[in-house]
């Protein structure tokens, strides 16, 4: 397996600049005889399919929502980093480059990183020119907010909306491009499988979800941007719909699955209220800054928050974390949760969580102004508990919400196989072991705006092939392939729904693939998943039929994926033997309980190739080098 | 919680529909509405009858998927809420709801109580964006925008076109979706070039997706689950007149 990341020679600050002039270029006039598939509509893959019919390819965008606006990038609350300094606080690029290496805790390429950095700047421009409404100072320019992990203030947000803003903003790019004829729009269609010939990419199969009838499209390049695996938890901040399909169907074409045990789980979401929970919802981080987090120290505490005095309280993190306090990065936060709450803490009708109390806040500045800062939060936790965190203490508990893993990827954003490209959170590639906040976005936008559409015509302007193979034997085999698997699902005519399964595959992973991980934990779930996926396929009901619009068929699809996912993704934890960002094994920490990270062997990629579903895959590892910064241990107390 | 429901099931395009009683026991005070479908059609699942079907993903009133009319009103009795953030604990124990899709002739029926909403895709596609190539932009600082237009056209831009205003309208009209677009871009000094040609390609595209026209109902701005403003629907009134006045298409 080639994997060659392809990052260019010289200086750091150079390379993209060096690269760019190196890349080849695609004379105009071919442009408009090459055409590209791009799946998926969120950020990353609106802006590609945008900016690349504006150069002039011939493009295809597909999506499985009724309208490429719903992609989930729409959700994303905070906001996004750009190193503008315009707070004129001492941000830089290479500040930038500098907290996102270290708070991906050492596991990116410095490379991909610092470009990331770089082409931040031209992304604010963009959105800006494009009518995004972002928040403004009284002068007209452009307002910022601190967010964790860095010390200077360069995230730009739109309210409480800034993925929704930027997606718009996307979205009218792309559908300006649909209007003229550049783009041909595919929505409701579900990406079933990639098309390889000789090794190379060279189309997708796709099933129309509303007549159920499976197409073959042929392109010179394909490009992935379906979003990231949080749904292989079942409960996760993730919109229902976000699945690892896409991904998944190409790693068993070949592409190599990179460090998929890489998840993120968000600290402050509202905790599940019962069985029947579909979803789980996110709390603002920013809520931390005047929320104290706190459990009754005596296990099984029956009073009421306020009836218990402060002599009886554990604020845990601020006697953990002295510094620090309630503002410690997200995944120290959400594993000093778990730990309280499975000690016996854990407060509420079950048990499942933590509180976030502001009333010494609301003492010191006033009810009014708590209300101005968190106003619409605090009305949605009303919403959807009932209760007014004014008066009673809000409840939370971490949830699956990002995924750093994702397809490898070289520096020109190219899996392993020839012409299948993959932006935004479906890569792996700038996040190592933890993201940071506000940093989905600009990555989402980096890709689809300014990365992609250079580094794809490099590959375009080497393509030998004609584009008329749809008759080509493989296309026949794939299309087979999927209506095979379709009708089987029908067939089995069981006795569980899907929700039903997903629901025992999620509360597996939670268990011992999620905020904290042992090596016995991990062999149980690999024991476990492959007797679960076996029932699946013998007890599983998928009612209807395969030929007009049938959501548990679109759903039994995507389980049947993740119950082969999973495994992976949990020998992927079990080799890696260290703690690092989001991967938090209990062997492998300090002596009081902090992370502990090996870099003499485990500063590497862990890329995964596909032998089979019941064969054990194969590691190959990419070593990750420090030139820049240099390797240094997290510390918050 | 018990409950009778009362849903609109149809199984095509091409079929007529008709509403199914179904009793829904067990329902918890906690659960979102959508949740109670869940239960609901895991119950028919169980007894071989399809699940009913009905749009959602984000399930947080951000991604404008779900949508359905609950007792005569778009996203169910609440304000400013979409129907996923709806709670059980509105409704009593014991009661009838009826629930059914969007109704509009621009709007049809796809299965049960989903849509085709394509309609407001090709309307933002013959106007609804501003025109700048990827990598032309200046640095953003260089046009500075007043806050209070920049928050009015916030705003506007909060619309997640899920299709209520449609639903509430006597007339099934989409002038509110396409208002808060054209008022949003109108706002800011770089939607001004194609501020005039805008409006009228957008409403002319209304006109021919068969949404009615709009008679200052004001159904649509109650429905809306953001508080979208009939305002935006004056501001492009005035938008078309001007057009109109300067022989604008």
């Amino acid at each position: 397996m080639d994997l060659r990341a392809g990052v260019p020679p010289g200086p750091i600050q150079d390379k993209w600049q060096r690269h760019r002039f190196e890349l080849k270029l695609v004379n105009p006039s071919n442009k408009r005889k090459l055409e590209v598939l791009v799946v998926g509509s969120g950020l990353a893959g609106a802006s590609a399919a945008a900016s690349l019919a504006e150069l002039g390819y011939r493009v295809k965008c597909f999506c499985f929502q009724d309208s490429a606006r719903r992609a989930h990038s729409i959700a994303a609350q905070g906001g996004i980093n750009a190193a503008k300094n315009y707070q004129n606080d001492g941000d830089s690029v290479y500040r930038l480059f500098y907290d996102t290496i270290k708070g991906g805790d050492f596991r990116s390429r410095e490379a991909n990183v610092h470009r990331l950095a770089e082409i931040s700047l031209n992304i604010i421009d963009q959105c800006a020119a494009q009518g995004v409404p972002f928040a403004r100072e009284y002068g007209g320019h452009l307002a910022n907010r601190s967010f964790g992990g860095a010390q200077v203030s360069r995230t730009f947000y739109a309210r409480g909306q800034t993925g929704q803003q930027l997606l718009l903003g996307a979205y009218q790019a792309l559908s300006k491009q649909i209007g003229l004829g550049a783009v041909q729009m595919f929505p409701r269609t579900e990406f079933l499988d990639v098309v390889v010939i000789d090794g190379t990419a060279r189309g997708i199969v796709t099933r129309n979800l509303v007549t159920g009838k499976v197409e073959t499209h042929a392109g010179h390049a394909v490009v992935l941007a379906t979003g990231g695996y949080s749904n292989v938890f079942y409960l996760s901040t993730n919109a229902k719909g976000c699945n690892v399909t896409a991904t998944w169907r190409a790693h068993r074409r070949g592409a190599a699955f990179a460090n998929p045990c890489f998840t993120q789980i968000h600290p402050t979401c509202i905790p599940h209220s019962g069985d029947y929970q579909s979803k789980l919802t996110l709390m603002s981080e920013s809520l931390r800054n005047d929320g104290r987090i706190w459990v009754p120290q005596a296990n099984g505490e029956t009073r009421r928050a306020r009836d218990i005095p402060d002599a009886e309280r554990d604020y845990y993190l601020e006697r953990i974390y002295p510094s620090f306090g309630n503002l410690v990065p997200r995944d120290v936060a959400s594993r000093r949760a778990k730990e309280v709450v499975d000690g016996g803490q854990g407060i509420g009708e079950l048990r499942n969580g933590v509180y976030l109390d502001f009333r010494d806040a609301i003492n010191r500045l006033g009810e009014q102004t708590i209300a101005e800062r968190y106003g619409n939060l605090f009305d949605i936790y009303q919403q959807i508990t009932g209760e007014n965190p004014s008066d009673v203490p809000m409840r939370i508990y971490p949830a699956p919400h990002y995924t750093m893993g994702g397809l490898w990827v070289d520096y020109n954003l190219m899996s392993n196989i020839p012409g299948l490209f993959v932006i935004g959170e479906a890569n792996f590639s700038d996040h190592g072991a933890n993201r940071l906040g506000a940093s989905a976005l600009m990555q989402g936008l980096a890709d689809g705006y300014f990365v992609l559409p250079y580094t794809i015509g490099d590959y375009l302007a080497q393509v030998k092939f004609e584009n008329d193979d749809v008759g080509h034997a493989a296309f026949a085999d794939t299309v087979k392939q999927v209506q095979e698997k379709t009708k089987r699902l029908l067939n089995v005519n069981g006795t569980r729904s899907v929700d039903d399964f997903h629901r025992e595959l999620g509360q597996l992973m939670w268990n011992h693939c999620g905020m904290s991980r042992t090596a016995s934990g991990l062999r149980e779930v690999l024991k476990t998943v492959p007797e679960l996926r076996e029932r699946f396929w013998r007890e599983v009901r998928v009612l209807g039929n395969g030929d007009d619009f049938n959501q548990s068929l679109e759903k039994a699809g995507r389980v049947a994926d993740f119950f082969e996912f999973a495994e992976l993704m949990a020998r992927d934890a079990l080799e890696r033997h260290e703690s690092c960002g989001g991967h938090f094994r209990e062997e492998h920490a300090t002596a009081d309980g902090e992370a502990l990270r090996d870099d003499e062997n485990f500063a590497h990629v862990s890329a995964w190739e596909f032998t089979g579903v019941d064969k054990d895959p194969v590691l190959h590892r990419e070593q990750l080098e420090f030139e820049y910064v240099h390797l240094t241990q997290r510390s918050y107390k | 919680m018990r409950l009778t429901l009362h849903v609109w099931r149809q199984g095509g395009p091409k079929q007529t529909g008709a509403f199914k009683r179904y009793e829904a026991n067990d329902i918890s005070e906690h659960m979102s509405f959508l949740e109670m479908l869940d239960v609901v059609n895991e119950q028919l699942i169980k007894t071989g009858e399809e699940p009913i079907a009905f749009e959602h993903d984000c399930r947080e009133g951000i991604c404008g998927s779900c949508g359905m009319v609950v007792n005569g009103v778009p996203h169910g009795p609440k304000d400013a809420i979409t129907v996923c953030q709806l709670h059980m604990r509105t409704f009593a124990d014991g009661q009838e709801i009826f629930i059914e899709p969007w109704r509009a002739s621009a709007f049809p029926v796809i299965k049960d109580l989903v849509v085709d909403r394509s309609a407001f895709d090709r309307i933002i596609q013959t106007g609804g964006f501003i025109s700048v190539r990827t990598g032309s932009a200046p640095d953003a600082n260089t046009v500075p925008i007043p806050k209070v237009a920049a928050d009015a056209a916030m705003d506007a831009a909060a619309c997640i076109g899920c299709g209520a205003c449609v639903a509430a309208c006597p007339n099934a009209s989409a002038m509110l979706f396409t208002a808060a677009k054209v008022t949003h871009l109108g706002l800011l000094p770089q939607g001004q070039p194609e501020r005039l040609e805008r409006v009228t390609k957008m409403v002319a595209q209304a006109d021919i997706e068969g949404f009615g026209y709009c008679s200052n109902h004001g159904a649509c701005e109650t429905a809306c689950p953001k508080e979208i403003s009939i305002d935006c629907i004056a501001q492009l009134n005035r938008d078309l007149l001007t057009a109109s006045a300067r022989g604008v298409l």
